[in-house]
């Protein structure tokens, strides 16, 4: 079961060096628990372009998609057993990442 | 066996195997949708055999086989229908429980804990819990609630949904989480049991008894589940003490009686002695040095009022020094407020009043807290700022009862 932990924040980049420190820890730990699948951090709401190519006709829009004041500032990818096994690693992800973090479930 | 003894049979049945019925299913095929109709067919079952073959010898062997059978029909329909097997369920693996609670190992456990997780809303795990666990049917929750069926049977099955999607595990909590899960658990029962005691609405009635017994009720299974836990104890000795009043809070014109004008003769005896048990092994518990939590302490303030003969008779002093042990594990305004209560008792409505006027900021939109200025400034003889204060509690008071109780205080002060 894989679970999306999302890092909610208003502004980019906005790690420490300190906190960076404590997410590659973090890290390691997932890699080696086996509960490691993917992580990264995302530049900002409006470095982001639209596409809408149903019709075929290539319509790009300037981003964001929805205009929020917080935002996906970042995201783990995590392989959990189940909601208690991915809320623990997440409680552990919002300590390291110093940040509040959102699960859900992949279908 | 007349039909009379048939319906009893059936409704002792209901209540006794409701929930092992369907947390014996929510093991054994994963699946909480599929557990809860395949009890309710069962059920339904019994309610259309029983009258003709009689009851059977066993109620609950009987229901969990019937009950099974029409899961797995079910699954077959299903299968034949969608001509494919079955998708991937909730629980594929039996995952074990981190560690054994005690002797006590039981399907009822799992589902109490799934329904009440701390990732469902407040909301939904009422709704769940009273669904699946204690059994009611979706009309009765929504009367309840006073929400419309259709939005009930929404919460229910979002929460199902989430249970499912989510994967939320069907499992006891480990040791070190226990505590906490518990007392989510609890919280749901309590709001169960006020929500039925000091019912709201301006059409509902003021004492929800089918709320207040179901909350005990469950309560009382989670003790048999949970025998050592203290907080559980607790909060059952806490609905025991309230319920045995209830007959004495409410006169027959349907107005709120105040604990100093109750009959104490109208009490339950029996309730109240079997609160007092739980109160006196919870104390003696709290003498070797365990910390009792919040619901022991509010248990042991109803023990200090129901031990007494009336309002002067009670131990006051024992009150507040209560609500000071409360006001550490629980440092809330509406503490704060019924301590000021007790100490009003203590050394006067004036003392009292200075307390509660300094909860203004935090309590102003709260109605209990003008009603206890309304109260005190009455008998400190301010009739003005009293009726004013009564007029802001009546504003918010939404128990029937309750309100027509302030009004005539209120009246009687012109």
């Amino acid at each position: 079961m894989q679970y999306l932990v999302s890092v909610i924040d208003d502004r980019t980049n906005s790690a420490t060096a300190e906190e960076m420190a404590t997410i590659t820890t973090f890290n390691e730990g997932l890699v080696a628990d086996g509960h490691w699948v993917f992580a990264g951090g995302l530049a900002a709401p409006a470095t982001a372009t639209v596409i809408d190519d149903r019709s075929g006709r290539g319509i790009v829009t300037d981003g964001p998609f929805l205009e929020t004041k917080e935002y996906l500032s970042g995201f783990w990818i995590m392989e959990a057993s189940d909601l208690d096994v991915a809320l623990k690693l997440a409680g552990e992800a919002s300590r390291a990442c110093n940040r509040r973090v959102e699960v859900r479930p992949f279908l | 066996m007349s039909v009379a003894e048939v319906e009893e049979a059936i409704t002792r049945a209901h209540r006794a195997e409701w929930a092992r019925v369907v947390a014996a299913l929510a093991r054994r095929f994963g699946d909480l949708d599929l557990a809860e109709d395949a009890a309710a067919e069962a059920f339904a079952t019994a309610v259309e055999r029983w009258p003709t073959d009689g009851v059977p010898p066993n109620p609950g062997g009987w229901l969990t086989t019937t009950a099974n059978r029409k899961a797995i029909d079910r699954i077959r329909r299903e299968q034949k229908r969608d001509g494919k097997q079955k998708e991937a369920q909730m629980w594929l693996t039996d995952p074990p429980d981190p560690e054994p609670l005690g002797a006590i190992d039981d399907d009822r456990l799992r589902l109490i804990f799934t329904c009440c997780h701390p990732a469902l809303s407040m909301e939904a795990r009422t709704a769940l819990t009273l669904r699946l666990v204690g059994g009611l049917t979706v009309p009765e929750i929504s009367r309840a609630f006073l929400v419309q069926e259709s939005t009930m049977g929404q919460r229910i099955t979002r929460g199902k949904a989430k249970i499912a999607a989510a994967r939320i595990p069907y499992r006891v909590p480990s040791v070190e989480d226990l505590p906490e899960r518990v007392s989510g658990v609890l919280a749901v029962l309590y709001l169960v049991f006020n929500e039925g005691y000091l019912a709201t609405g301006p059409e509902t009635e003021p004492v929800r008894r089918d709320l207040t017994d179901e909350a005990i009720r469950l309560t009382r299974m989670i003790r048999l589940l949970l025998p050592d836990d203290g907080e559980v104890a607790g909060l059952l000795a806490l609905m025991l003490l309230t319920e045995a009043r209830r007959a004495a809070r409410v006169s027959a014109s349907g107005e709120l009686v105040r604990l100093d004008e109750q009959d104490r003769a109208t009490w339950d005896t029996a309730l109240i002695a079997e609160g007092h048990q739980i109160v006196r092994e919870r104390l003696a518990a709290a003498a070797s040095g365990v910390a009792p939590g919040r619901y022991q302490i509010l248990a042991a303030i109803n023990a200090v009022h129901t031990s007494a003969r009336d309002m002067r008779d009670t131990d006051w002093s024992q009150v507040v020094a209560l609500y000071d042990q409360l006001l550490r594990v629980d440092p809330s305004p509406i503490v704060a407020l019924n301590r000021a209560v007790a100490v009003a008792e203590l050394d006067g409505p004036e003392v009292g009043l200075a307390m509660v006027d300094r909860l203004e900021g935090e309590l102003s939109g709260y109605h209990a807290y003008h009603a206890t200025r309304a109260d005190l400034l009455r008998r400190l003889d301010r009739r003005g700022e009293a009726k004013d204060a009564y007029g802001r509690a009546i504003e918010l008071a939404g128990n029937t009862a309750e309100t027509a109780y302030l009004v005539r205080s209120r009246d009687e002060l012109t």
